[in-house]
Formats: C-alpha cells, structure tokens, sequence
C-alpha cells in the first residue's frame, strides 16, 4: 500500500492571501456588526421579548451541530476503521475544530452582556443543559485539539485510538446536548420531545459530511490536487444516508407530535398554515436540503458528476439552514397556550398571537462571519499544518478496499 | 551552617511552610469569618416564609390597568425611554413588562374574565433550573428573581418560562431607581417588589394599587402561615394554578378563571 504524504495546501500567493483578505473583510464586517448591537442594545435587531432568539442563534447552532459532524470522516477512519477515510481525518479534525469556534463566536456576541464572557466559564449552574453545554464545547476543542495531535505526530500515534474514541463518544454527548437544549423545554409546544437530542446527533451528521464534501473538493481544486472519484463515491453514498435520516427523523417528530393532542396547534402552524415557516419546512428543509440532494445524490445520470455533489452538499446546509430556523425562531413564534379553552381578547404582550421576526442586517452580518470565521481558521489551519494528503487518487487495489 | 551536607536545609523549609501557611490563613479567614457571621445573620430571608397571591379574576375589572401601572413606577420600568426610530411594534414587543392585563373568553361558553400576568414564582421554576450562570434564582421566601451581576443575557430563561413573565432589557437604561436595579442586556421579571418586602413591608405595588381603585382583586401574603388572610382565603375558596400541568406549585393563584 502507498503511504499518504501530507503537505500543507500551497497555492500560489495572490490566490491564497487574496482569499484570505476577502474572508477576514467578512469577518471586520460581522465584529462591526457585533460591536452596533452591543453598544445600541438588541433593539436594533429584530429580537423582542417574544422571539428572544434570532438569526444569529440560527448560524451559531447549525454551526455546533455542523461541527460535531464534522468529525465523523475522522471517527470512521480510526474508530470504525474504514481505510478510505483514514488519510482525510486530520482535515476533518481540523474543520470540526473551526466550525465550533466559528458558531461560538456567534454564540458568544449574541449575548445580552457578552462582556461577562469571565463568568460563563466561571459560574456554573449544574442543573443547567446550556452550562453542560460550555463545558462539552471546551472539552471538544481540547479532545478534538489532542485527536489532532495524536493523528499528526508519529510519537503519539499510540494513543491516536483510544483519543479517537474518546473524541466520538464526546462529539456524540456534545449534539445531544445541543438538541437538549430544546428537548428540556417543557414551556413551548414545538419543543419539549425527547427525539430532539438523537434529531440533532442526525443532523449533525449530514450537515458535518455536507461541510466537509464542500471543503475539501475547494481545498483541492485551490491547491490543484487531485480526489479520486472512489473516495467522492464514498462520501456522496454517506452523505445520502444521512440525508434519507434526517427526513425520516423529520418524519417521526411530527408523527409523535400529531399523535399528542395537546401539540395538534403547533403541527398545523408548522405544516399547513404558519406561512413563512410552514414554506420553509416544505420547500427548504424538505425539497431543497431533503428530496433534490438525494435525486443528485442517488440518480445514475449523475453518478460521475462532481457538480452534482457539490451541489447536493451545498443543499443540504441550505436545507438544514432553514430546518434550524424553522425550530428555533418557528417554535418560538407559535404562540404559548397559557390558557387551554380560552381564546385571548386582548393582552399587551402579544398572548395568543403569532409573533412577528424580522432579521436585521446586522443579525445576518454577524451570523454570516461565523461560516467566514470557520471557513479562515480552516484555511490558515491548511496552509500551516499537513493535514490534508498530497493526493487522493484512489488506491490501485481500490476492490480490495 | 554547614554546606557540607547533603541533608535539606530543615530551617528553610520551615520557614517557608509556615509563611503559605500564615499568607493562607490571612487570605482565606476573613471570607469563612464572613460567612460563619453571615450564617447566623437575622437579615437574610427565611424559608418559614413564603410568599405568593391570590387573584380573584371576578374583581378584576375590564379595563382597569392600575396594577400595571403601579408596578412601572414602583419598580422604574416606566422610566425606560423609547429608542429614536423604534416602530410602535417593535417598541411593543421589546419593552419590559413585568406584570400585563389579559382579556379572556370562553370559546365554549363565551364567559369573559380580566386577570393580570406576571412572573407566577413557581416552587420549581424552570428559568432557574435552565440558567447557565445561576442567575435567575429562587429565594428562600419563594421569590423568583435575577441577579443581575451574573446574568449574561443568554434568554435561556425566557425560552424557559412557561407564562413569558421575563422581560429582555434591549436598550441603554438611563434612569433608574435604586430599589430596583437594572440594564442593558439583562433578563428581568416580577420580584414581588423584593424591595419592599425586605424593608419589612406586607403589600405589593399592584396590590395596593388595585385596593385603592376599590377593586381589591389582589391578595398578597405568607402562604405559609396559617393566619394569614392569603392562606385562609386560598383554604376556602377553590382556586387554580396557570399550567398546573407543568406542576410547578406556582406561589401566584387564580379563583374563578
């Protein structure tokens, strides 16, 4: 068997920092962004006291979920040991540990007082699944840091298994905990299921895969590089599988929840009558992240086209994109049955209403840098560490693999 | 001394043991002091105490909105000011309010009721149970607040609270008043008027506005305490909790909703 060498991505320099000054003038734009909302307030976002998360809770979630997926190609090439996976791990390592950082620094400057930065990592409520949280984002970075490590340096590569366990049982805890999140909330209607955590461990796995197809196929055509087409047949197959999975998981949420009387509310607003949110569950999570990738996915008329995974991969962050937005910022909006039976006449504050969100531009500023902060960290960390092989022609006895 | 010796220099180490030891002390003494007096303290709130309201809907009149009021003023909720270009909407849905009025009617029987809504200081609230930083917490008397020193504006809580009785503070906060300190970027809700309650008072701001208007719809007190005319009216007349299926034993009770 040929040995995989790893070389840092070169390409040539105008190409490279010309990229790089494109994405870090995304970035200075999402910190001004993050700079009008903390000096003026949320009021100058689209936020109130009935949508209290907004978009940018959007991106920093699908991002965390992403990034835990991220590191399935790693997980499969050491823990499952699937030798065609092997030489990608280190990348996939590397675009877990930026897709993380890039949703936290979302996470982080959507704060109401993301100066109090200090006491977040200082002050813990145990009981809480968001404090959970902290720690399994700063544990993932660490385990995922060491997995890193573990797969580069040859001294260390002892305990790149055991480290490689330990990463996947992480990552699992890390989107079951994110899930949790809205699994725990007993308050409101579209939340509230147990599903949502193993929905969310799912979705991590098909928008992780979707990010990483993506990268990699731009890593290598900026550098030049050569994929086989036994690999990319490998991953889009994968991809597919976890795309067929989040439908279905999609599927039994509703199901579960139309079999319990006091959700029937929610469904309705969600599938039939909710307007924007029930076009974008139909139209973006189902069609565009859902039922067009796997036609591209599965269809033999694309069965050798690169475009058509690409563009399959990039659907499906599209699709996952709205079905995010449909559970954080849709559940949020379906008015709370505070008073079964009765029907509100008049409240100040919006009771039995259907809450209106409007996303300003510098919600959709900030959220965006956070793809941009993952995408630059990933390009810095390509050029300066060999983490992705010199090649990935497909190896010559590719029927015994 | 000699230095001929390959023994440890026992003086030095001595010495130098018994400094941490002294620096230690020093630094550590005064905060178990603290709360060893603190412990024994009389000023703290007490768990033999708990309060919580009783809202007789039939006597809160359509209309009214005095409890709303007074508790603005009381609590300087009033004295947020309108951020320029901010839409009637907007201004709407990103206010505080610690306590709204609600209208309601029957769809079966076409029965319409008026009750007020604030935070309902659940025994087990999940704001508290949510909260990353323990911020929102629960007092020992069984009032539901914020500590607005460790809040991090995170609005877990908000997504938490079954009865949307938490208020995001979206703008700069000008003015204020001492009692009920707040700002920018916090979560805030109904305290009981915590202030008043622990200057030795026994009405709250709504309460009292609400007698005054003649209405008396609100009755505040020790749930605890057998005597009190709370406990004594909540043991005669049937009453109920607002999502007693989340059995969350809320201190705040509704008659005839």
């Amino acid at each position: 068997m040929i040995k995989t060498k790893y070389r840092e991505l070169y390409c040539s320099s105008p190409r490279y920092w010309g990229g790089l000054a494109s994405l870090v003038f995304l970035i200075l734009l999402g910190m001004g962004a993050a700079y009008y909302m903390e000096h003026n307030g949320h009021f100058v976002t689209g936020m109130s006291n009935q949508i209290v998360w907004g978009l940018p809770h959007v991106f920093a979630i699908f991002l965390i979920v992403a990034a835990s997926g991220a590191l399935n190609v790693a997980s499969i090439g050491s823990v499952f040991g699937g030798p065609l996976y092997k030489p990608l791990g280190r990348f996939s390592g590397l675009l877990a540990i930026g897709l993380l950082a890039g949703g936290l620094v979302v996470l982080l400057l959507d704060l109401g007082r993301p100066d109090r930065l200090i006491v977040a990592i200082t002050t813990y409520n145990f009981k809480s699944i968001f404090a959970w949280n902290i720690i399994l984002y700063t544990g993932f970075f660490t385990i995922v840091g060491l997995y890193l490590w573990a797969m580069m340096d040859r001294k260390f590569e002892k305990f790149k298994t055991p480290i490689g366990f330990a990463a996947f049982f992480w990552r699992l805890a890390l989107t079951t905990g994110t899930g949790s999140i809205f699994g725990f909330l007993v308050a409101r209607e579209a939340y509230d299921a147990a599903i949502m955590a193993p929905m969310f461990i799912i979705m991590s796995f098909s928008y992780g895969l979707a990010f990483f197809i993506i990268t990699l196929m731009a890593a290598y055509w900026w550098a030049d590089r050569t994929i086989g087409d036994l690999r990319l047949a490998r991953l889009k197959n994968l991809l597919g599988v976890f795309v067929g999975s989040v439908l279905y998981f999609a599927l039994v949420y509703h199901l579960t929840n139309l079999y319990v009387t006091q959700h029937h509310g929610v469904e309705r607003f969600i599938l039939l009558d909710g307007g924007i949110y029930t076009a974008m569950f139909w139209i973006g999570q189902v069609v565009i992240g859902g039922i067009i990738p796997l036609f591209l996915l599965y269809s033999p008329a694309f069965a050798t086209s690169r475009f058509a995974i690409a563009v399959a991969s990039m659907l499906v962050l599209i699709g996952g994109f709205f079905q995010i937005y449909v559970i954080v910022i849709g559940g949020q909006a379906f008015p709370m049955n505070l008073f079964p039976g009765k029907e509100v006449l008049e409240s100040s504050f919006f009771d039995g209403v259907v809450a209106a969100y409007s996303p300003t531009l510098a919600e959709g500023l900030l959220g965006f840098a956070g793809v941009v902060v993952a995408m630059t960290l990933v390009a810095i960390g390509a050029r300066m560490l060999r983490v992705l092989p010199e090649s990935l022609e497909d190896p010559a006895d590719a029927e015994c693999v | 001394m000699s230095i001929n010796n390959d023994q440890p220099d026992l003086q030095r180490r001595n010495f130098i043991g018994k400094t941490v030891l002294a620096a230690g002390a020093a630094t550590v003494a005064p905060g178990v002091m603290l709360t060893v007096a603190n412990a024994g303290s009389e000023e703290g709130v007490s768990s033999d105490v708990r309060w919580g309201m009783l809202i007789d809907t039939n006597k809160c009149a359509d209309g009214c909105t005095a409890c709303v009021e007074a508790c603005n003023k009381e609590n300087g909720i009033d004295l947020i000011q309108r951020p320029e270009g901010q839409s009637d909407e907007m201004w709407d849905a990103q206010r505080p309010q610690w306590i709204r009025k609600v209208k309601l009617r029957d769809t079966q029987t076409g029965e319409v009721s008026n009750l007020p809504m604030m935070c309902q200081h659940c025994e087990h609230p999940p704001c508290v149970d949510v909260c990353p930083t323990g911020a929102s917490f629960k007092r020992a008397d069984g009032i539901v607040m914020v500590d607005r020193h460790i809040c991090i504006g995170c609005r877990y809580c908000m997504m938490a609270c079954p009865y949307k009785a938490r208020s995001f503070i979206h703008q700069n906060v000008a003015e204020q008043l001492t009692g009920a300190p707040r700002g920018k970027g916090c979560v805030e809700s109904c305290n009981l008027c915590a202030n008043r309650i622990d200057e030795g008072q026994e009405t709250t701001a709504c309460q009292d506005a609400c007698n005054q208007e003649g209405h008396k719809a609100i009755l505040f007190g020790d749930l605890k305490n057998p005597q009190s005319e709370i406990a004594q009216a909540l043991k005669t007349h049937h009453s109920r909790q607002i999502r007693a299926d989340l059995e969350l034993n809320t201190g705040v009770r509704y008659t005839n909703v």
